[in-house]
C-alpha cells in the first residue's frame, strides 16, 4: 500500500451552484424575474410577500414558491388565496431551500405565463445564505423588534444580498433600535446595498419598493 | 444545522475523486473553511461517520484549516482580523472596509491508499 495526496481544491457548495446556475437559465429563458426572500422567523416575509403581490398583481403575472419545514400550508394558503400559482416545498425539517429544491419546483408553476417568481426560503437567517437558489436577486427581510445588532452577529446573510427591507418601522418607537448602528453593520458588509425601511401593516415606505422592482422587471427583460 | 448536507457533500466530492485515482481507501481529507463562513467543524465531525460509514471514506480523519476572517479599510488601508464581532476599522474608526478573507470554504485535497503497483 503506499499513500497518495490528491489536490483537490473545490468549494463544497459547487453542486449546489451548478444546479443554482441551471435555475438561472430557465427562468432567463423563460423571461421571469425571480427573488429570494429570506428572514428570521417573524419578521414579516409572509405580508411582505402579500403587499408585494397585492400591489403587482394587476400589472404582472406573480407565481410563488413556499418553504416550509414541516407540513403545515398555512402561508401557501395565504398566497394561493391571493390568486397566486403557488408550490409548496416542505424541506421535512431542513433549515434552507438550496437549488435543487428550486429546480424541482419550477416545473409546477407555469413559467412561460408568468413575470415575476417569488421564492419564500426557510425562516432562518444562517443556513439560507450559504445556498444560491438562482433566483435573480437576494433580498433579506430584517425587522425592527429583531434589534440593531443582527448584522453584527449573522454577517453571512448581508454579504450576498441585493437589496434589504427593514419591516415594522412603526414599531421604533416601542423598541430600542438604533437604526444608524443597523446601517453601519451593513455598510461594512455591503457597502451601498439597496435598502427599503417599510411597516407592511401601515403600508408606509411599500411604495418606492414596488417601483423599484417595477422597474428592475422591466429592464431585466430588455437586457 | 446545514452541516448535514454539507457533510454530505463532502463526502460526495471526496468519493469521486477517490474513485477517479483508483483509491482502495481515503485515509484524510483536508478542509478550508473561512472564520466567517457559519459552518461548525464539531457538527461536520458529528456527521461525517454515519455519512461516510458505507463509502470508500470510511473512516477517514477530517482536517480543518481555519482562515482568520481578515478586514481591510477601504479609507487608511489597514488589514485587521475580526475575532468576535465585526467591527469599524480599529485605526481609523471608518466603515468603509472590505472583507479579504474568511469566506472561504472548500475541499484542499485527500489522502488515500492505492494497492501496489508491481512493476514487471
Amino acid at each position: 500500500m503506499s499513500a497518495i495526496r490528491v489536490p483537490i481544491v473545490e468549494k463544497i457548495f459547487d453542486a449546489n451552484d451548478q444546479i443554482a446556475h441551471q435555475n438561472k437559465q430557465l427562468m432567463a429563458q423563460n423571461h421571469v424575474y425571480a427573488i429570494n426572500i429570506m428572514a428570521s422567523p417573524g419578521a414579516g416575509k409572509t405580508s411582505f410577500i402579500l403587499q408585494t403581490i397585492k400591489h403587482l398583481q394587476s400589472e404582472f403575472k406573480i407565481g410563488v414558491i413556499e418553504g416550509d419545514t414541516a407540513a403545515v400550508t398555512i402561508d401557501a394558503d395565504k398566497v394561493a388565496a391571493a390568486g397566486m400559482p403557488a408550490v409548496q416545498i416542505n424541506t421535512g425539517g431542513e433549515c434552507h431551500l438550496d437549488a435543487s429544491m428550486i429546480s424541482n419546483a419550477l416545473p409546477q408553476l407555469p413559467l412561460d405565463e408568468l413575470d415575476l417568481v417569488i421564492v419564500e426560503n426557510v425562516g432562518n437567517l444562517i443556513c439560507p445564505a450559504a445556498f444560491d437558489l438562482g433566483t435573480t436577486i437576494n433580498l433579506l427581510v430584517a425587522s425592527v423588534p429583531e434589534g440593531d445588532d443582527k448584522p453584527y452577529k449573522y454577517p453571512n446573510i448581508y454579504r450576498g444580498l441585493n437589496v434589504l427591507v427593514i419591516n415594522k418601522t412603526d414599531l421604533k418607537p416601542y423598541v430600542q433600535f438604533d437604526m444608524d448602528y443597523f446601517t453601519r453593520g451593513v455598510q461594512l458588509l455591503n457597502p451601498g446595498l439597496t435598502t427599503f425601511p417599510v411597516s407592511c401593516r401601515t403600508g408606509e415606505g411599500i411604495a418606492p419598493w414596488i417601483e423599484w422592482l417595477k422597474a428592475e422587471i422591466l429592464a431585466s427583460r430588455q437586457g | 444545522m446545514h452541516e448535514l448536507s454539507v457533510t454530505e457533500s463532502i463526502l460526495s466530492i471526496a468519493s469521486e475523486y477517490a474513485q477517479k485515482a483508483e483509491a482502495k481507501k481515503v485515509t484524510d481529507i483536508h478542509l478550508v473553511i473561512g472564520r466567517l463562513s457559519s459552518i461548525v467543524d464539531d457538527s461536520v465531525q458529528f456527521y461525517w461517520d454515519f455519512v461516510a460509514e458505507d463509502s470508500i471514506c470510511r473512516g477517514a480523519k477530517l482536517h480543518f484549516e481555519r482562515i482568520p476572517a481578515m478586514l481591510k479599510c477601504q479609507d487608511c488601508d489597514f488589514t485587521y482580523e475580526i475575532t468576535e464581532r465585526l467591527t469599524p476599522c480599529p485605526k481609523c474608526g471608518g466603515y468603509n472596509t472590505a472583507i479579504v478573507s474568511g469566506e472561504e470554504f472548500y475541499l484542499d485535497s485527500i489522502e488515500i491508499e492505492k494497492e501496489e503497483v508491481k512493476n514487471p
